[in-house]
């Protein structure tokens, strides 16, 4: 695995490690209630300091059951993960494409090349081809580079594509 | 740090509407300037928004026993500066206060005011400040995220406390309580945060380093050889 593809793991190993260690090491054994939100927590708190404070509103809509309300995070996380790797995804393919488009080309990218094949989704794909292509120097991208399906978020899987190597060099 | 709903007392609810009013109105002014001086921006805007939307549904176990999530506010602070922060993180807080019941209307004031208006200038202030002290992108990256995380959370303790004060001990005794509920929890969660966010800027720089680099986000060192320079 590369340098930079190595260091984005180990990134994403000590999130989880951070998430997984308080639960595997029982540190919220000592509670009536362990991981409970601290949102909640600070309710009670609330409560304790002010006992006859009353919420004077209520929430205009209250998910009727934990799993509709944990359904409706899910979908919430769901939603911006989607979002983010589309973006990453389509950022990728995009940079494969012109790659692709400036070997054929004879390595030198114009940035108003058509037919990009991940690249030509919008009208920005020619400004960021134009300030992107001509500051620095393009390698060739082999193989099924620039489809928006082949151009995954996480470049760990991306051992193929010669586009990924090169910027894992540089970060 | 949603404070729930119904749990400020109006007057504190309205105060808080207030303060927050004013960089809400000013970040859509620069949202849509953005969006039209830049139309391509509008993916990363979009990425930007949809990070803070998958940080904070993340609820994850701290070391006090109890969870917390993220806010995810440090990313869009650095690429695109707090003011548009305080526009994504109203949706954000609006979406889980009208169909989660988490947070709520009459308390969106203050929790705007923590979340999406003071993480992300603190974050953004400690981003500059470590750059100009010659910091790796990275590093100041983390400390940007790292700090409106906690930040946030430090600003709804303080807010609960000016509302319900210890009988006793006070404002300060109150900010004890509702700090060790909320900040004390949040550092290993804020540490997750810069981790992920390093990570997404580590991403971006690998597909998209010209829409970085327009928006100031170079690799490396300032000053040193290569594409260090920083232009923001």
């Amino acid at each position: 695995m590369r340098r930079g593809a190595r260091v984005n793991v180990l990134l994403l190993l000590a999130v989880v490690l951070l998430a997984v260690l308080p639960v595997a090491l029982g540190m919220g054994d000592h509670k009536a209630e362990p991981f409970a939100g601290a949102d909640a927590e600070a309710e009670t708190a609330i409560t304790k300091i002010d006992p006859d404070y009353r919420p004077w509103f209520s929430p205009v809509y209250e998910p009727p059951s934990g799993e509709i309300e944990s359904g409706l995070f899910a979908l919430q996380a769901a939603v911006g993960a989607g979002v983010v790797a589309y973006c990453l995804g389509l950022w990728r393919g995009r940079r494969q494409g012109e790659a692709r488009a400036s070997a054929a080309g004879g390595g030198a990218a114009d940035g108003t090349a058509g037919g990009l094949p991940g690249g030509t989704h919008d009208g920005a794909a020619n400004d960021e081809a134009g300030s992107a292509g001509n500051g620095e120097a393009r390698r060739a991208a082999g193989g099924s580079a620039g489809s928006l399906a082949g151009g995954e978020a996480h470049p760990a899987g991306g051992g193929s594509s010669s586009a990924g190597g090169a910027d894992s060099g540089r970060v | 740090m949603h404070i729930a709903e119904g749990f400020l007392p109006p007057a504190h609810a309205i105060a808080w509407v207030a303060a927050s009013a004013p960089f809400v109105v000013h970040g859509v002014r620069q949202l849509t300037r953005e969006v039209r001086e830049h139309p391509e921006s509008t993916l990363l805007l979009g990425a930007s928004g949809a990070f803070m939307f998958v940080l904070s549904a993340l609820k994850l176990p701290s070391v006090t026993g109890s969870c917390s999530h993220p806010t995810g506010s440090g990313l869009g602070a650095v690429l695109f500066r707090p003011p548009v922060m305080a526009v994504l993180g109203t949706v954000t807080l609006l979406f889980q206060a009208l169909l989660l019941a988490h947070g709520g209307l009459t308390t969106l004031g203050a929790n705007v005011f923590s979340m999406a208006v003071v993480g992300p200038w603190a974050g953004y202030g400690v981003y500059r400040l470590a750059r100009g002290l010659g910091a790796r992108l990275e590093v100041a990256v983390f400390c940007a995220a790292f700090v409106a995380d906690l930040g946030t959370y430090c600003v709804t303790s303080v807010q609960l406390a000016l509302a319900f004060p210890d009988p006793v001990s006070g404002f300060l005794g109150a900010l004890g309580k509702f700090g060790s509920i909320f900040a004390v929890t949040q550092v290993p969660l804020a540490v997750s945060e810069g981790l992920l966010t390093v990570l997404v800027v580590r991403l971006l720089l690998q597909s998209n380093a010209g829409e970085l680099a327009r928006l100031g986000l170079r690799a490396g060192v300032r000053g040193k050889a290569g594409a260090g320079a920083v232009a923001r």
